[in-house]
C-alpha cells in the first residue's frame, strides 16, 4: 500500500538548513495499523506530512497504492488527497460554522456528490461512530472525544485506502482516548490501512506495529501483540 | 470539480457572509454608498440637463436665426453705414443655391418689448407682437394648435388675412368660453380673422409666459397689410438632418453679401444667432457634467471596492486553517479560489443591488415632490436613470468585485497546506 525509499527531508530556516528525515525506507502493507512512535524533533510528523501529500520529499520515492507520488500540481494533489488519504488531526480541526452532518460530507463535497447523496452517506458514518442523534450539531456543542468521532467519521466519508492520524489522542484524558481507539480498531478490523503518529506507549500498544524514529532515522520497527482498547477500557 | 453556480457553493458562500453578520454588513455599506453616491450624481446631472433642454424641446436645434444690420465697410463705391433690407428673392436664391438647406423661412415682426398696443378687439386692446410668417416656421419652432389650425399655404398665395393668436391673446381679448374661432381682431386697423389657438412648450429665451402673446400671420399678407412690400425683416433658417448649420452659415451669408453689394468681409453687415452652436455648447457642458459624474461615483465606489477587498484578506487570513483543512479534505486550489471570489462578487453584487435600489428610491421621491410643484422656469426636471447606466453600474460591480476577490483568493491558496493547518 505504503512503499517509500530513501526519503530524505531538509526545511530551510534563514540561512540554516535543518534535515529533518535522513533516508528512510519503509513499507506498509493494506490492512496494517502502524504507529509511528519519537520524541518531538524526531521528524515523525514530517514523516505523516510526506505520506499525506501535504508536504513534499526532496529525495526518495513514495509511492501509494501504486501511484508514484513526485511532483504533483496541487490539483491533482488535491485529488489524490481526497481519493486516497482520510486524515485524523490531534486538534479535530473541524469547521466551526458547519453542522456535525456537514463536516463529515466536507470530503464528498470535494468530490463533487450530489447534496442528498452526500448527507445520506455521511449520517451513515455518523452512525458508524455512534454520533446520529448529533448529526445537526456544531462542533462547539460537541465533547472533545465526540468531536474527535466526527472526525473520525469525515476521515472515512471518502472512503480513502489509508488513514493518517496525527495525534489523535493528543487532546484527550485516557478514558475518551481509548474510546476513540477502540472505533480506530475497529475501523482496521474491517480492512482499513491506519497509520499513526503518537508519543504515547499505552495508544501505540494498541496498534499492530510500532516505528520508532529518532533524528530523522528509523532506529526500531517491530511488530507488537495488539492490546485492544476494549479490555483497557474495562481494566 | 466544482461548479461555482451550483446550489451548493451558493450555500457555502451564505454560510460563510453570515458567520459575521455585523462585519458583513458594515463591509456592504461601502459598496451600497458608492453606487448610492454614483447614481444620485448620474440621475442630478440628468436632471439638470432635462430642466435646461426642456427649453428647446422639440425646436429644430439645427437652426439659425439671421437680420440685416447696416454695412460696416465701405464697398464698390457704396458707402459704410448703409442700411438694406432682406429681399424675398434672397430666400428663393438661397433655396436653390444650398440644397443643403431644409427650411428657409422669411418672417417680419410688428410691435415688440413695451410696444404700445396694436391689437383691438370690440373694448378689449392688448399690446402683441405680430409675426407674418410661412407654414414651415410651425416646423421649426414647435407650438400646440389648441384650436383651429396653422397658416397654410392657401393663405399665403390669397394673401387671406387670418391670424393664430397665442392662448394668452385670447385670455386678453375675449371673456371666457367665448368663442374666438372666426372672430375679428385688428392689429394695427387691419381687421384679421381668427383662424387658430397655439400653445408653446419651448422657450427660447427663457419666458414661456411671454411665448404665448404672440399672433401669427401669414407672411404674404403681412407685407401688403403692413406695407412692407417685399422686404424680409428677418430668417429663421433650418439645415437638413446630415449638415450642420454652422458650417453652412458663411455660404448662406456669402450669398447675401453678394447679392446686397456688402463687401465680403464686412462681418458686422448680418447678424445672426446660431441655435445649433449654443445648443452643442450645453450638450458639450452635460457631456462633461457625466463625465464628472462618472468619475466622482467610480472614485466613491472605489473606496467601497477597496473595503470589500481589505475584509476579504482579513476573512482569508482568519480561515487559514480552514482552507487547510479543506486542501487537506480534498479542495482543489481552484475551488478554493473561486469561492474567496465569489464570495467577494457576491457581496458586492448585492450591496449594489441595494445602493441603486435605494437611490431608485430618493429618485422616485425627488420626481415626486417636483411634480407637485411645478413651475415652468425651474432648472432641473425628472431626474432619472436609464436602464444603461444601471447596467453599467452592475457591470462596475461585477468587475470591481472580481478585481476584490483576486488579490485575497490568490494570498488563500499561496500559503502551503502544511502551513495553513499549523496555523492557530
Amino acid at each position: 500500500m505504503i512503499e517509500i525509499k530513501s526519503l530524505h527531508k531538509s526545511y530551510k530556516t534563514g540561512s540554516t538548513s535543518l534535515h529533518v528525515l535522513k533516508g528512510i525506507d519503509f513499507s506498509v502493507k493494506e490492512g496494517e495499523m502502524v504507529s509511528i512512535m519519537g520524541s518531538s524533533g524526531s521528524g515523525k510528523s514530517t514523516l505523516l506530512n510526506i505520506l499525506g501529500i501535504l508536504d513534499e520529499a526532496d529525495e526518495g520515492t513514495y509511492t501509494l497504492d501504486g501511484v508514484l507520488i513526485k511532483n504533483l500540481n496541487e490539483k491533482i494533489a488535491a485529488r489524490y488527497r481526497n481519493k486516497f488519504l482520510g486524515f485524523i488531526f490531534q486538534s479535530f480541526n473541524l469547521i466551526n460554522y458547519k453542522s456535525a452532518l456537514d463536516n463529515v460530507a466536507m470530503p464528498l463535497y470535494y468530490q463533487g456528490v450530489k447534496r442528498a447523496e452526500r448527507l445520506d452517506r455521511a449520517m451513515h458514518y455518523l452512525e458508524k461512530v455512534g454520533l446520529a442523534e448529533w448529526a445537526t450539531h456544531l462542533p462547539n456543542e460537541l465533547s472533545g472525544g465526540q468531536k474527535q468521532r466526527v472526525a473520525i467519521a469525515r476521515a472515512l466519508a471518502s472512503d480513502p485506502k489509508v488513514l493518517l492520524a496525527d495525534e489523535p489522542t493528543g487532546a484527550l484524558d485516557s478514558k475518551t482516548s481509548y474510546e476513540v481507539m477502540e472505533i480506530i480498531q475497529t475501523i482496521n478490523d474491517e480492512g482499513k490501512t491506519i497509520l499513526l503518529v503518537t508519543h504515547e506507549d499505552d495508544i501505540a500498544h494498541m496498534t499492530k506495529r510500532i516505528v520508532h524514529l529518532k533524528d530523522g532515522i528509523i532506529i526500531d520497527d517491530s511488530p507488537v501483540k495488539q492490546q485492544r482498547a476494549k479490555t483497557a477500557l474495562h481494566v | 470539480m466544482t461548479n461555482p453556480f451550483s446550489k451548493d457553493s451558493w450555500s457555502e458562500i451564505l454560510e460563510a457572509l453570515s458567520s459575521n453578520w455585523f462585519r458583513t454588513l458594515l463591509t456592504a455599506f461601502g459598496v451600497l454608498w458608492g453606487i448610492f453616491i454614483l447614481v444620485i450624481l448620474l440621475a442630478a446631472g440628468k436632471g439638470l440637463e432635462n430642466g435646461v433642454k426642456k427649453g428647446f424641446s422639440g425646436m429644430a436645434t439645427n437652426s439659425m436665426f439671421m437680420w440685416s444690420q447696416t454695412a460696416s465697410k465701405p464697398y464698390k463705391g457704396l458707402p459704410q453705414g448703409r442700411r438694406y433690407n432682406f429681399k424675398l428673392d434672397d430666400v428663393e436664391a438661397l433655396k436653390t443655391q444650398i440644397p443643403e438647406l431644409k427650411y428657409v423661412s422669411p418672417r417680419n415682426q410688428l410691435g415688440g418689448f413695451g410696444g404700445a398696443n396694436n391689437v383691438v378687439r370690440g373694448i378689449n386692446t392688448g399690446a402683441f407682437n405680430v409675426y407674418g410668417d410661412y407654414p414651415e416656421f410651425i416646423l421649426q419652432q414647435p407650438m400646440d394648435i389648441t384650436s383651429g389650425r396653422f397658416i397654410n399655404y392657401s393663405d399665403i398665395e390669397q394673401k387671406r388675412k387670418v391670424a393664430i393668436i397665442g392662448e394668452s391673446v385670447k385670455n386678453a381679448l375675449f371673456e371666457k368660453g367665448e368663442d374666438h374661432i372666426g372672430e375679428f381682431i385688428k392689429i394695427n386697423e387691419v381687421n384679421f380673422m381668427i383662424v387658430g389657438t397655439y400653445r408653446k412648450t419651448s422657450n427660447n429665451n427663457g419666458d414661456v409666459e411671454e411665448a404665448q402673446k404672440e399672433i401669427y400671420v401669414p407672411f404674404t399678407a403681412f407685407s401688403q397689410a403692413f406695407n412692407r412690400a417685399d422686404n424680409v425683416g428677418w430668417m429663421a433658417i433650418t439645415a437638413q438632418d446630415g449638415a450642420s448649420i454652422t458650417q453652412l452659415k458663411e455660404q448662406v451669408f456669402e450669398i447675401v453679401k453678394s447679392k446686397h453689394t456688402i463687401h465680403p468681409e464686412d462681418d458686422r453687415a448680418i447678424g445672426h444667432f446660431d441655435l445649433y452652436e449654443q445648443f452643442s455648447k450645453i450638450n458639450g457642458l452635460f457631456i462633461a457634467l457625466n463625465a464628472v459624474a462618472y468619475f466622482v461615483g467610480i472614485l466613491i465606489l472605489l473606496s467601497g471596492v477597496i473595503g470589500i477587498s481589505n475584509i476579504m484578506l482579513i476573512v482569508v487570513k482568519e480561515r487559514t486553517k480552514e482552507i487547510g483543512i479543506r486542501r487537506a479534505l480534498g479542495a482543489t486550489p481552484w475551488s478554493i479560489r473561486s469561492q474567496i471570489i465569489l464570495e467577494s462578487v457576491f457581496l458586492t453584487i448585492i450591496s449594489g443591488m441595494a445602493g441603486i435600489v435605494m437611490a431608485t428610491g430618493v429618485l422616485a421621491l425627488i420626481n415626486s415632490l417636483l411634480e407637485n410643484n411645478t413651475s415652468p422656469d425651474t432648472m432641473f426636471a425628472n431626474p432619472s436613470v436609464n436602464l444603461f447606466v444601471v447596467g453599467v453600474a452592475l457591470a462596475i460591480l461585477i468587475i470591481s468585485g472580481l478585481l476584490a476577490g483576486l488579490i485575497p483568493a490568490q494570498n488563500a491558496i499561496k500559503v502551503k497546506p502544511v502551513d495553513a493547518l499549523r496555523t492557530e
